[in-house]
């Protein structure tokens, strides 16, 4: 049984329609992300999935039973915000108990659960404080506690590290990731950091003008990109999409009418080579310590190519650019679609 | 060093100067002469001011339209302050929240507040006249009778208290309104998740968020409950029997009326000396229960 499950879900506001007939389902225990650029319509999905706005169309089932109208609070979930919405008059411990309160929880119990959410998050030094008096990462911390006291199964994140420094987003992450294992939580987790997704997802929903572009393992996303969207949205930097005709590499797609196709190649499975090879010229260099991202031409097309070590461009200079005939994805060109039926040939 | 530091502070005196000058000219200054007035005789020509100690306090004591003006103020006060407070908050969330004449409902809130307050008095003096007045016409029509609203010493402060809070109220409410919309829609839909009711939100986070613009507007009402004069001018003259005259209108009238500036000037510094303690008071034990951003 899924713990979440959408069925055709579109939020309309008038004469726009912010998501599109969304239908996915995330199982028990998963660490679910929903990814996409702003505006695709991630956050809403995931307030509709909260409660906090209607369903405009379609149904939700929770745990199995029909929560398409069922109130926020009955829902049996907890939520992080973006900007933690931590209630400044309260200190932490306030802030962390403010559910179990309203819930009217024996005070006991409260003790119990304060403490040990308190240990798991590392906040037992700050219990008294106000949440103006601690650190980004200690009110990520507190908003934290504060979804996962009830012990709800299913915890939703709405872009909850966004406002912290790369250092500690980076501690965050797996901290989190390590929390709902330990926890066993469901969670969906909204970024529009496709890094962020990679490293922490079980599962990625990857949505685009209100609609699912593709879903599946953070590996499924990134080898097997569905279509050109995903495929230009995953990877840093993202794959290459070159229009075979342009490049003079026509002749090595195995179809007539290769003017209907765009072939994809990562970055990271290009080459550079002084013997064969397509010539291309190369135009500058992005160093970036480990390895340097180099942008090169082929006529007009711009190829990124990502390479071990340091390389300096000071000037236009012509080399030859390789790649296994594995490495590389053809697209429809019409509809962005992946298309497996088309052979490669190598170069 | 030493010479430059000196500089510098002559030259942040300097920058003060101006603002002193005029607290000093027209704040300080005439509060001590009113204090050291307060302890003459009234002077005439024949007769210079002479020093009477506390004469004039002993005086105000036994003075029974001073204790019936007091009594005035703070019956006037204990009703148009909370009402007015409690109604202005009201009528804040209400215009907060998702309305379809919103504007118009906040514009009409405040409308009372934008009116001079002789146009206010004028129009109120409309509505409470015998007879032909809104009131009466209304009254009337379910076969009440006429009433002399601001001729009857039991109900002409009453009337005086509805006007007060009927302005007030909007006044007060652009305050709550403007807290309001500070206040993150993110907190309350937090609440919303845990299960809290719109009344739990509102007495553990919304009213405490807005403890400073309650205290900000519960000092404003404090002293506007002592400082009114205007709305008696038009519509009461402080009577009938001095049933609707404040502290202040009181005031005014032994200054300018009575021409007797001594005892004015004995009232006015009891009428300082409660603002203030009411004003310190405030600060210091609410001050501490009100959480700042």
């Amino acid at each position: 049984m899924s713990a979440i499950e959408l069925q055709g879900v579109s939020k309309i506001w008038g004469e726009t329609t912010a998501v599109n007939n969304v239908s996915f389902s995330i199982d028990q225990g998963t660490f679910a992300v929903l990814l996409g650029p702003s505006g695709c319509g991630k956050s809403t999905s995931l307030r509709m999935i909260s409660g906090l706005e209607e369903i405009s169309k379609g149904s939700l089932f929770i745990g199995g039973e029909d929560a398409t109208i069922a109130s926020p609070a009955d829902r049996n979930l907890s939520m992080v915000f973006q900007n933690y919405a931590l209630f400044p008059h309260l200190n932490v411990e306030e802030n962390i108990l403010f559910g179990l309160k309203v819930r009217n929880t024996p005070k006991q119990l409260q003790k119990e659960r304060l403490k040990k959410v308190a240990e798991q998050v590392g906040l037992e030094q700050l219990l008294d404080r106000k949440p103006a008096q601690l650190s980004g990462g200690q009110r990520q911390r507190v908003a934290l506690a504060r979804a996962i006291i009830a012990e709800n199964p299913i915890c939703l994140m709405d872009e909850p590290l966004s406002n912290l420094d790369a250092k500690l987003r980076h501690i965050m992450r797996v901290e989190i990731r390590a929390l709902q294992q330990r926890l066993g939580m469901t969670v969906i987790y909204v970024t529009h950091d496709q890094a962020e997704a990679m490293s922490m997802a079980d599962k990625v929903i990857l949505m685009c003008d209100g609609k699912v572009e593709q879903e599946g393992t953070p590996e499924e996303l990134y080898n097997k990109p569905a279509t050109t969207f995903a495929a230009a949205f995953i990877g840093t930097p993202p794959m290459n999409l070159i229009d075979p005709v342009a490049c003079g590499l026509d002749k090595k797609i195995s179809q007539n009418q290769q003017d209907n196709f765009l072939i994809g190649i990562r970055p990271e499975d290009i080459v550079l080579s002084n013997e064969n090879g397509l010539k291309a010229e190369l135009i500058s260099a992005d160093y970036l310590g480990a390895d340097t991202v180099v942008t090169a031409k082929i006529q007009d097309q711009e190829i990124l190519v990502r390479t071990p070590g340091k390389v300096t461009i000071t000037k236009p200079t012509s080399t030859r650019l390789q790649w296994p005939v594995k490495s590389v994805h053809v697209f429809d060109k019409s509809t962005g679609k992946r298309n497996d039926n088309i052979e490669v040939l190598p170069i | 060093m030493k010479h430059a530091s000196t500089k510098h502070q002559l030259y942040g005196w300097l920058l003060l100067l101006p603002a002193t000058l005029f607290l000093l000219a027209f704040t300080y200054y005439p509060t001590l002469a009113t204090l050291a007035k307060s302890f003459f005789s009234q002077g005439t020509a024949i007769r210079p001011a002479a020093f009477v100690g506390l004469e004039n306090y002993t005086f105000m004591l036994e003075d029974d339209v001073f204790w019936q003006v007091a009594w005035n103020n703070v019956i006037y006060a204990l009703f148009t302050i909370p009402i007015s407070i409690a109604l202005a908050l009201m009528m804040a969330i209400w215009v907060n929240s998702r309305l379809k004449f919103k504007s118009l409902a906040r514009m009409s809130f405040f409308l009372p507040t934008m009116l001079p307050m002789i146009a206010v008095a004028n129009i109120w003096l409309f509505f409470y006249t015998p007879e032909i007045g809104l009131i009466d016409q209304v009254a009337s029509v379910f076969g009440i009778e006429s009433h002399n609203w601001l001729g009857d010493p039991d109900t002409v402060l009453g009337c005086i208290i509805v006007i007060t809070i009927w302005k007030e109220a909007g006044f007060f409410m652009i305050f709550y309104l403007a807290a309001l919309q500070t206040l993150s829609p993110e907190l309350e839909e937090a609440a919303r998740l845990e299960g809290a009711s719109r009344w739990y939100y509102f007495r553990r986070i919304m009213f405490p968020l807005l403890m400073p613009t309650t205290l900000f507007v519960l000092i404003n009402a404090v002293i506007n409950s002592f400082k009114l004069v205007d709305h008696l001018f038009i519509l009461t003259k402080g009577g009938p029997d001095n049933a609707s005259s404040l502290l202040l209108y009181y005031i005014y009238e032994v200054a300018f009326s009575f021409l007797d500036q001594a005892y004015a000037s004995t009232l006015t510094v009891i009428l300082l000396a409660v603002l203030a303690i009411i004003a310190i008071g405030q600060f210091v034990f609410l001050d501490k229960k009100v959480h700042y951003q």
